[in-house]
C-alpha cells in the first residue's frame, strides 16, 4: 500500500513537489487509486499530461516506474513473458548426452529461462511500483482481454510454471487517446479520469513552474496566445508540453514581449502543420498587432 | 397549469413516499436510485461499478459537493459522454431530492423571498441589466451572487406579468428582456453587449432552477422527471454553426479510421505468409519455423463519389456531411463531391480550398452553379447527368454515396439510370437526412431507389454519421438493404 498518499491534499502536494500541478479530480482519482487498489484509465487529447501524471506519481511515491508502451501487434510475448528459446536450446545441447529427458524438461521451464516482460516484472517486483500502460487504444482487443487478469487479480498464469501472484500492489495507470472504444470489461475494472487542456490560470502556473525565469507578463501573454490558438480550427492544437517549450524558447531568445514579430519567428514551436501555421499567423498575428491580447498594446 | 390547490396534502409528491432516512443506509438507497436514473439514460452502471462507488465514497468527505461528485464520476462514468450525462442527472436528482424533502416537511422560503422582492422593487430594469452583465463578465463572481441576480431578474420580470407558465419559454424571455447575448465564437471584435457564452449558460441554468423551485413551492408537487434530450447530439442545422467544433468531433472519427484494420486481425487474419519475417523469426528457434508471420492486412481505402442534394430542405445536412468527408479525405484514396438541385455540379475543389463552413456554403450557393435554378430537386435528371459525367470513372472499387431526401417534386425518378450507376459502382449507399418515419410519404420515392443500394441509412445525428462512416470503411458488417 502506498503509505505516502493518505489524503487528497497530500496527494496533491506530493504531485506538486514532483512537478505536476494536479486539479481537483486528478488528485482525487490518484488518491482513490492508491486507496482502492484499482487501475486508473486516463483519457484526453494528446499532450495534456497523461503520461506525465504516471511519472509524477512515481516520483511522488518514490516508486519505480515500469512502462509498457503499446503499439499495433503487441502480444503477450512482449508484454508478459517469453521463454528464452536460445538458452533453452543451449541447455538441451549441453545436457543431451548424459542427463535424462525428464530432468531436462523440468529444468528448462524454470524461472531461469523465463524472460519477464514489463507486466510480469511489475507484479513480481519486491518493492511496489507504478505501472504505466501507455496508449492502450493502440493494441487490439485480444490484448485487452489478456490484461484483465493482470489488472483485476494482479496475477499472471504461465501454463508451464503456474500462477505468479503479485507480492506487492502496483499502482496502475492506463492511458488512451480514444482512437477506438475500449471494451466494457476493461473499463469496468478501472477508475476513469478525463484530462483536458487546463484553464488559463492553471496553465500559467504550469508554465511558471517549468520556466520560472520568464517574466510574469510575457508568461501570461504566452498562455493567452496558446489558448487562442487552441480555439482555432487546427489540425493539431498545441499541447501543454509545447507551451512549456515555447516559454523556454522565448527565454533563450530573451524575448521581452509576445508581439507579432516574435510570434512569427517562434510559432513553429507550438504549431506543427503548414496549413495551421498560415491560419495562426493570419488570425492571432492580427490580434497581437491590434493590442487585443494581454494587458498592454503590443508592437 | 395545476397552479394552486392549497387543500392538497403537502406530502403528495409524484414520487410516492420513500421515507427520508439520513445516514449511511439512506444514502445507499439514494445512490441506487441515482444509478437507476443513470441506467434510464443509457449508461451502463453495473453492480461492480456501484461497489466501487461505495468504496470510493468511503475515502472522501461527504460535505464537499466537488469531492463527492468526482468520486462518483471516477467510478460510474467511463467516458466523456457518460460524465456529461452524470453531471446533468446528478444535479437534477439531488435538486429534486432536496425539493421533495422540503415539500414533505412543509418548509417554505418565507421572509427571504420577500426581502428579495423588496430589493427588486428598488431596482429598475436598466441597472439590473448592468449588474447582471458585469457579474457575468467577472469570472471570479461567486455562484451565490449570480443566483441572487437570477432571482431578482425573475421577480422584476414577474411584475411585468408575462409569465407563460412554460419554464423553458420563460427563461428565454427573461434573457431577451435583459438583452443578454452570448459572444460569437471567432468574432474579430469584442461586442459591447455580449457576455461569455459559458457564463450565460450558467445564468440561464440558475434562472431555470429558480423558476422550477418557485413552481414546486406553488404547486407543492414535483413535476415528472423528463428524460434528457437527444438534441445535443443532433447534427448542426444552421450554417452559422462553428465548424471548429464539428472538426473536433470528426478528428476522433479520423483517428479511428486511420487505425482501422486492427479489428480485422486475430481470427480473420489474412492468410498470406510473410516468408522473410517467418525465416527471420525461425532463427530464434534454431531454424525451425515455429512462429508463422503473416502479411498485415491493408485497410481498405475506398474511392468515394459523393452526391449531395443541396435544395433548401437538406442544405445544411449536405454541406455538413461534405465537409466531414473532406476532413476525412486522407482515409480515402479518391474523393469527388458533387452537389445538385435540379442539375449537378462538381465541388471537389471548393472543399480543398476553403476551410470554414460559411465560406463553403457561400461558394456552393454562388460559384458552383446550382443557384440559378428553380430550387426544385429533379433526381431523375441528376442521375442522367451524373452518368454522363463519371461513367468512365465508375468501377467496382468505387463507392457512390447519395445524400438526399429522395423527394422528386413529382418528377420522373429514372430509377433505371440509378440502377445503372449502382451496377457499375462497387457499392452504393443512400443517406437520408429525414427520420425513417417520413420516408415514402408525400413525394418521397425512397422505395424506388432502395433496392439498388448496398445500404440505406438515416443520418441526422453525429452518432448515425459515425455509424455510417464505419460502415463505408468496412469496420463493421454492412446492413444490406437490397
Amino acid at each position: 500500500m502506498s503509505s505516502e498518499l493518505q489524503s487528497i491534499e497530500e496527494t496533491r502536494a506530493g504531485l506538486e513537489r514532483a512537478g505536476y500541478l494536479a486539479d481537483e479530480s486528478t488528485a482525487l482519482v490518484s488518491f482513490l487509486a492508491g486507496q482502492l487498489g484499482k487501475p486508473v484509465l486516463v483519457e484526453g487529447p494528446a499532450g495534456v499530461g497523461k503520461t506525465e501524471l504516471a511519472k509524477a506519481l512515481a516520483r511522488a511515491t518514490g516508486r519505480k516506474l515500469v512502462r509498457l508502451q503499446c503499439y499495433e501487434g503487441l502480444d503477450e510475448a512482449k508484454a508478459l513473458y517469453e521463454w528464452n528459446y536460445r538458452k533453452q536450446l543451449l541447455r538441451i545441447q549441453v545436457e543431451a548426452s548424459d542427463a535424462g529427458w525428464q530432468e531436462v524438461r523440468d529444468d528448462i521451464f524454470g524461472e531461469e529461462f523465463l524472460l519477464p516482460r514489463p507486466l510480469l516484472s511489475a507484479i513480481s517486483e519486491s518493492e511496489p511500483v507504478v505501472l504505466l500502460i501507455d496508449e492502450i487504444d493502440k493494441t487490439d482487443q485480444e490484448f485487452e482481454a489478456m490484461l484483465l487478469e493482470v489488472l483485476s487479480d494482479f496475477q499472471v498464469s504461465i501454463p508451464e510454471l503456474g500462477v505468479v501472484e503479485a507480492t506487492t500492489h502496483p499502482l496502475v495507470l492506463l492511458t488512451s487517446n480514444n482512437s477506438r472504444e475500449l471494451t466494457e470489461a476493461l473499463k469496468r475494472r478501472c477508475l476513469y479520469l478525463w484530462l483536458d487542456y487546463p484553464a488559463l490560470e492553471r496553465e500559467l502556473e504550469i508554465v511558471r513552474l517549468h520556466a520560472p525565469d520568464l517574466g510574469d507578463e510575457v508568461a501570461r501573454k504566452l498562455v493567452e496566445v496558446v489558448h487562442m490558438v487552441r480555439g482555432l480550427d487546427l489540425k493539431k492544437p498545441p499541447s501543454i508540453a509545447e507551451s512549456i517549450d515555447w516559454a523556454r524558447a522565448l527565454l533563450l531568445l530573451g524575448a521581452e514581449d509576445v508581439d507579432q514579430e516574435t510570434l512569427k519567428q517562434t510559432m513553429s514551436v507550438i504549431v506543427k502543420h503548414r496549413t495551421d501555421l498560415d491560419l495562426v499567423a493570419e488570425r492571432v498575428g492580427v490580434k497581437l498587432t491590434d493590442g487585443l491580447v494581454g494587458s498592454k498594446p503590443a508592437g | 397549469m395545476a397552479s394552486s390547490d392549497p387543500s392538497r396534502p403537502a406530502s403528495a409528491g409524484l414520487y410516492g413516499r420513500i421515507p427520508p432516512a439520513p445516514g449511511p443506509a439512506g444514502m445507499a438507497a439514494r445512490l441506487l436510485e441515482l444509478a437507476d436514473e443513470l441506467r434510464g439514460e443509457g449508461m451502463a452502471v453495473g453492480t461492480s461499478e456501484l461497489m466501487d462507488a461505495f468504496a470510493a465514497l468511503g475515502h472522501v468527505s461527504w460535505t464537499g459537493r466537488e469531492d463527492f461528485f468526482e468520486a462518483l464520476a471516477a467510478t460510474l462514468a467511463k467516458s466523456q459522454d457518460d460524465r456529461r450525462v452524470l453531471e446533468v442527472v446528478f444535479d437534477r436528482f439531488f435538486f429534486r431530492a432536496a425539493e421533495r424533502e422540503a415539500v414533505e416537511r412543509g418548509v417554505r422560503e418565507g421572509p427571504g423571498r420577500e426581502g428579495g422582492d423588496a430589493d427588486a422593487a428598488e431596482l429598475d430594469f436598466e441597472s439590473l441589466r448592468e449588474r447582471i452583465r458585469d457579474t457575468l463578465r467577472d469570472a471570479n463572481a461567486p455562484e451565490g451572487q449570480l443566483r441572487d441576480l437570477a432571482r431578482l431578474a425573475i421577480a422584476a420580470f414577474g411584475r411585468q406579468g408575462e409569465g407563460s407558465g412554460v419554464i423553458g419559454v420563460d427563461v428565454q424571455r427573461i434573457r431577451r428582456t435583459l438583452g443578454l447575448r452570448g459572444e460569437q465564437a471567432g468574432a474579430e471584435l469584442p461586442e459591447p453587449d455580449a457576455v461569455p457564452r459559458e457564463r450565460l449558460r450558467e445564468f440561464e441554468q440558475l434562472v431555470r432552477r429558480e423558476l422550477e423551485r418557485a413552481l414546486i413551492e406553488r404547486t407543492e408537487a414535483l413535476p415528472p422527471a423528463k428524460p434528457l434530450h437527444e438534441l445535443d447530439r443532433a447534427l448542426p442545422t444552421g450554417p452559422a454553426q462553428d465548424l471548429a467544433a464539428v472538426h473536433r468531433v470528426v478528428a476522433q472519427l479520423r483517428r479511428r479510421l486511420a487505425t482501422q484494420g486492427r479489428e480485422n486481425r486475430g481470427r480473420s487474419r489474412s492468410s498470406a505468409i510473410d516468408v522473410r519475417r517467418t525465416m527471420r523469426a525461425s532463427l530464434q528457434t534454431g531454424g525451425v519455423p515455429l512462429d508463422l508471420k503473416y502479411r498485415p492486412k491493408r485497410p481498405r481505402r475506398p474511392e468515394l463519389l459523393v452526391l449531395c442534394d443541396v435544395s433548401t430542405s437538406v442544405t445544411s445536412a449536405s454541406v455538413f456531411f461534405l465537409s466531414v468527408l473532406h476532413t476525412l479525405h486522407d482515409s480515402f484514396r479518391k474523393l469527388r463531391s458533387f452537389v445538385f438541385v435540379e442539375r449537378i455540379s462538381e465541388v471537389t475543389e471548393v472543399f480543398e480550398r476553403e476551410r470554414s463552413f460559411e465560406a463553403v456554403s457561400r461558394a456552393i450557393a454562388g460559384d458552383a452553379g446550382v443557384a440559378d435554378i428553380s430550387g426544385y430537386t429533379d433526381y431523375g435528371r441528376v442521375w442522367l447527368e451524373f452518368l454522363d459525367k463519371v461513367v468512365d470513372d465508375l468501377d467496382p472499387r468505387s463507392t457512390v454515396i447519395v445524400l438526399g431526401d429522395a423527394r422528386t417534386n413529382g418528377r420522373e425518378p429514372h430509377a433505371a439510370a440509378f440502377g445503372l450507376i449502382s451496377e457499375r459502382a462497387g457499392r452504393t449507399f443512400w443517406m437520408n437526412p429525414e427520420p425513417k418515419l417520413y420516408w415514402n410519404y408525400g413525394d418521397s420515392v425512397m422505395q424506388v431507389y432502395e433496392p439498388y443500394c448496398t445500404g440505406v441509412f438515416e443520418c441526422w445525428t453525429t452518432k448515425q454519421l459515425e455509424g455510417f462512416v464505419n460502415a463505408i470503411a468496412d469496420l463493421r458488417p454492412v446492413r444490406t438493404g437490397a
